[in-house]
């Protein structure tokens, strides 16, 4: 390894990441690589007042050509009892990195997007969501 | 049997970026909730989901009980042909559900 590229990875290690890359649902799609905070929007609302959905829209920066495109991005939340939320599967026919859904939330919290891109490296966004009244309280 | 709403553009043009929307009506039952006698409701949701145009697969997501009861999603997708829009899911239940439909593209 170069210098200058030691130092550059240095530098990619100083910007705060969202996510511990330690984490074993991260890893299990990472295998351990970095996760650079950028190219990704998550768009959630600030606050709901439930959280049995709530409109999530995320979209990657990314020309979506064969050779350069999104391969799949992991949506996490944090304090739900089945973190990984979904997986959306892009690929090179997708013109467009963008993906909304609903989403089901147990209570305030963080909400995580990871993207995968066709060069193998992994950007993400998050979101703070506060949510008045939790998706899994009743009983559960 | 599962209940679906895709809505597309009414037509689009040879090239153009077309935005898909499914509905599908499933509970989404995340197993953490009890019926009104106590018993627990078991975990029933929609794991799986491909949409395939014109054969060819387009978009696949693995969802789980972190999405919404009647799962929305939205995605993009480049007209190229007229053909089918087919829509195919999986939950926990080993129920499969389909909904299809047409796009229709002016050249």
């Amino acid at each position: 390894m170069r210098r200058r590229d030691f130092i550059g990875s240095l530098a990619a290690l100083a910007v705060s990441p969202h996510v511990s890359t330690t984490d074993p649902l991260i890893w299990s799609f990472t295998r351990g690589m970095p996760v650079l905070p950028g190219r990704v929007t998550l768009e959630v609302p600030a606050l709901a007042e439930n959280g049995h959905s709530v409109a999530m829209t995320v979209r990657v920066d990314s020309p979506m050509t064969p050779s350069e495109h999104v391969r799949a991005v992991h949506l996490i939340a944090e304090k739900n009892p089945v973190r990984d939320m979904a997986v959306f599967y892009l690929g090179a026919q997708c013109p467009r990195a963008e993906v909304s859904s609903r989403i089901r939330l147990n209570g305030s919290q963080r909400i995580v997007a990871i993207a995968e891109l066709s060069d193998g490296s992994f950007w993400s966004d998050a979101a703070y969501i506060e949510v008045r009244e939790a998706a899994c309280t009743d009983g559960g | 049997m599962a209940l679906a709403r895709i809505e597309l553009p009414h037509d689009a043009r040879r090239g153009e970026l077309v935005e898909v929307r499914i509905v599908i009506q499933h509970p989404m039952e995340t197993g953490f909730r009890r019926a009104p006698q106590g018993e627990r409701v078991p975990r029933n949701a929609i794991h799986s989901l491909v949409c395939r145009y014109r054969g060819a697969e387009v978009f696949r997501a693995t969802l789980s009980t972190g999405i919404a009861a009647n799962p929305f999603l939205r995605f993009f997708l480049r007209a190229t042909q007229s053909g089918d829009l087919d829509f195919w899911w999986l939950d926990d239940d080993e129920v499969q559900g389909a909904a299809q439909t047409h796009l229709v593209v002016s050249p």
